[in-house]
């Protein structure tokens, strides 16, 4: 009994969320493509939850591990490096349409996904490991630094040397879509994922999400997770206790740096062509808004802010934007009638930083030994705050 | 790290200083080295190039050593990287522009000063848009700090930092709303002429670069002066060396942190003018970069350290006008945020030490 009611809501959200296409197509509400995007920044914000919310580790440049996830793709599934002819598993055949071998690198999407995996926890161990001895702020500011070197990299890319690594501003194009070919003609929008029907892509990457979700939860309750919230509440302590700092913090980085990677490859793949300014700042600020206003390091408040951000960025900003029209138009007033609301969506997303912070630090839904840490005063300073 | 030691000859210093030293700053020595030894060689073949690039670089440093001191003061009180530090100074080059412009919220105050305009009006509009500008700014730097980072004064450090990056973006919208996205054009007020004509006409310096410096260095004396010799500023050193044995003695800890903000507040008002006039255009999202630039100086030269947030400005110009020169503007960006975090990692200290008073506490991470 107790265990039915444990699991009946999550159970319940689960089958909604493989039923949504149905419901959609049903409804017509053509809600594909933002929901996969939206779920793509649920893992996100899962994985800087497991840095932040779990290790209270703050990372500026979280969109670093996206943009690193994403270009994996691009390089290994497209026709980017035409020096070579390579094909592994691909879902695209192997000769063109003109019988020739296709040009570039293409690896199978399901190949890539590990790999992508992989490269973002690397670079999340290469950019955690000179970090570790620092102060919270000052490693806050250095996972910045490394959040804009990364991508200003990739723009600046197309001439290493003379080489074209990253094709600069232009990004790379044409990336390969994921597919199973192995499957017999009868599921054909599954052998080749196309732009048409965006079933495949949306359980893609609903299994993806879900998969997150539950390393998530698992990794809440493991050695490591509390090896991260011992960490997170006083480093001496925990040292003292025989927690290990430095992979206990390695590990942090690496596993959220994962979830980036592999939010940025499948990104990589449902978009298909990548450039280096979608890998901005404000990316990293908008993830981080969803962990802080869900709750850090509350995976279900995680989730929850991360579907409340998107859903104001694709639903009621435009819907705002439009009333603002109407509004305009009432008063003609060519000032409202021309606003373009939707463009100064930061403003709101800095107003619900420093209104959280001040307000409910803790988020929507509050993680409790982070609520407990967060509204801690320390006595000696109030004394003199109040002089 | 701040054990006291006896008194030693310099040279007996330095080798033990040497002996002492770990490997990575002996790497990083030696990289250093090599870096100014290829400069050299620049210099060497082309002096005239070297030193007008050097010029330019001291200018831009002088404008990101007015941010940086910002940064400084404000970290050296209350120990906030004000995140928003960067978009307030952007706000000061909006202020600068629309001071010129003679117009604000639709209504015309006076004509627009244009490059024909005459000498005195020149040179009164630029001085008027200094001081609206580093006046505006220090208001918002002031009321920032009481509405958003007040309240957090006892919370954990990330939740003010957090706070901060959001009153950056707001900032950054505020003048992505007031301006829209595009360059803004700044008047060319400045001679774009050559200032050493007559006495070599191989180096560049122009009037730009002097005016620049004009008008920083007072700017520079009159802080130093405020901290060292006024009541107010002594006040501050207090704070900054401790919060409650300051309190303690009958001083207005908060009106203290205001008046560090406030003159944060000012200098990059002013250096945000005299940004768009030097460079010609500003946009709303310059005060990021900038801003990344200038806390990159602060912490280079030391954070807290006002001395060294002058220091480390000028650096940072310099290494950014070589950069440019030498290697490529579009890796300019890479290599200073480079700096910040090899200056983090391995010598958050920075050259002339972190300093958490304003004036010498010190050593007490």
């Amino acid at each position: 009994m107790m265990l039915a009611k444990k699991y009946a809501l999550p159970a319940g959200l689960i089958l909604l969320a493989f039923l949504f296409p149905l419901v959609n197509d049903a409804l017509d509400a053509e809600l594909m493509f933002p929901v996969i995007v939206v779920a793509v920044y649920v893992m996100l914000a899962l994985g800087l939850n497991i840095v932040v919310g779990f290790a209270g580790l703050l990372d500026l440049g979280f969109v670093a591990f996206y943009a690193l996830g994403a270009y994996v793709v691009g390089w290994l599934a497209s026709t980017h490096f035409k020096e070579v002819s390579f094909s592994l598993f691909s879902a695209l055949p192997a000769q063109g349409v003109s019988g020739r071998e296709l040009p570039g690198i293409h690896v199978s999407f399901w190949l890539l996904l590990i790999l992508a995996g992989a490269f973002a926890a690397l670079w999340g161990v290469i950019i955690g490991a000179p970090t570790l001895r620092l102060r919270g702020d000052y490693l806050a500011i250095v996972t910045l630094g490394f959040g804009e070197i990364i991508p200003r990299f990739f723009l600046n890319g197309d001439d290493i040397f003379g080489y074209n690594l990253t094709n600069g501003t232009i990004g790379i194009k044409s990336i390969d879509p994921p597919g199973l070919p192995f499957l017999p003609d009868s599921w054909r929008t599954w052998q080749q994922f196309g732009t048409l029907n965006l079933d495949p892509w949306y359980y893609t990457i609903l299994l993806m999400a879900l998969v997150t979700i539950f390393v998530n939860i698992r990794l809440m309750d493991s050695r490591l997770g509390r090896a991260w919230i011992a960490v997170r509440e006083d480093e001496t302590a925990a040292a003292a206790m025989g927690v290990n700092l430095v992979t206990t913090k390695l590990w942090a980085y690496a596993l959220g740096a994962v979830f980036g990677g592999l939010a940025g490859a499948f990104y990589g793949a449902f978009i298909k062509s990548i450039f280096p300014t979608s890998f901005s700042f404000n990316i990293s600020v908008l993830v981080l808004c969803m962990v802080i206003l869900g709750g850090m390091g509350n995976i279900y408040g995680v989730i929850l802010g991360a579907i409340l951000l998107q859903g104001i960025n694709f639903y009621l900003l435009p819907q705002i934007n439009e009333w603002v029209h109407a509004i305009g138009n009432a008063w003609s007033s060519p000032l409202l009638s021309n606003a373009d609301i939707p463009k100064y969506n930061y403003f709101l997303f800095g107003v619900l930083l420093v209104a959280m912070m001040l307000l409910r630090p803790e988020g929507i839904i509050p993680n409790r030994q982070r609520q407990e840490e967060l509204r801690e005063e320390d006595d000696s300073i109030v004394e003199t705050a109040r002089v | 790290m701040a054990t006291t030691q006896e008194a030693k000859p310099k040279g007996a210093a330095l080798i033990d200083g040497v002996r002492s030293s770990s490997w990575q700053s002996r790497l990083a020595v030696a990289i250093v080295a090599v870096l100014v030894v290829l400069l050299l060689v620049q210099a060497v073949k082309d002096p005239a190039q070297f030193v007008s690039q050097l010029l330019i670089g001291i200018t831009n440093g002088a404008i990101i050593a007015l941010i940086a001191l910002g940064y400084t003061l404000v970290y050296g009180i209350v120990e906030l990287i004000n995140f928003a530090h960067g978009d307030n100074f952007m706000i000061g080059s909006f202020v600068g522009v629309t001071v010129l412009s003679g117009t604000f919220l639709g209504l015309g105050f006076f004509a627009p000063i244009t490059p024909e305009s005459g000498a005195a009006l020149k040179l009164g509009g630029v001085i008027v848009a200094l001081i609206v500008a580093m006046v505006a700014c220090g208001l918002i730097n002031v009321g920032i700090e009481r509405v958003a980072y007040k309240p957090l004064r006892n919370s954990p450090r990330l939740a003010v930092l957090i706070t901060a990056i959001g009153m950056s973006f707001i900032l950054q919208n505020v003048g992505l709303v007031w301006k829209g996205s595009f360059q803004i054009p700044f008047p060319s007020l400045i001679s774009d002429g050559n200032a050493l004509i007559g006495i070599t006409d191989a180096v560049t310096y122009r009037w730009k670069d002097l005016f620049v410096v004009v008008i920083t260095v007072p700017l520079l004396v009159g802080l130093s002066y405020f901290i060292r010799s006024t009541k107010q500023g002594k006040a501050m050193r207090a704070v900054a060396q401790d919060k409650e044995a300051a309190a303690m003695m009958g001083i207005n800890v908060n009106r203290t942190i205001s008046v560090a903000f406030l003159l944060g507040g000012i200098l990059a008002g002013a250096s945000g003018v005299m940004f768009g006039l030097f460079n010609g255009t500003t946009v709303f999202d310059v005060g990021f970069r900038q801003g990344l630039y200038a806390f990159t100086a602060a912490v280079l030269g030391g954070i807290g350290n006002l001395t060294g947030a002058v220091l480390g400005g000028i650096l940072i110009g310099v290494i950014g006008a070589m950069n440019d020169q030498y290697i490529g503007v579009r890796w300019t960006d890479i290599v200073i945020f480079t700096v910040l975090i090899l200056v983090l990692v391995f010598r958050p200290r920075g050259l002339l030490g972190d300093r958490s008073a304003v004036q010498g506490g010190g050593g007490e991470q």
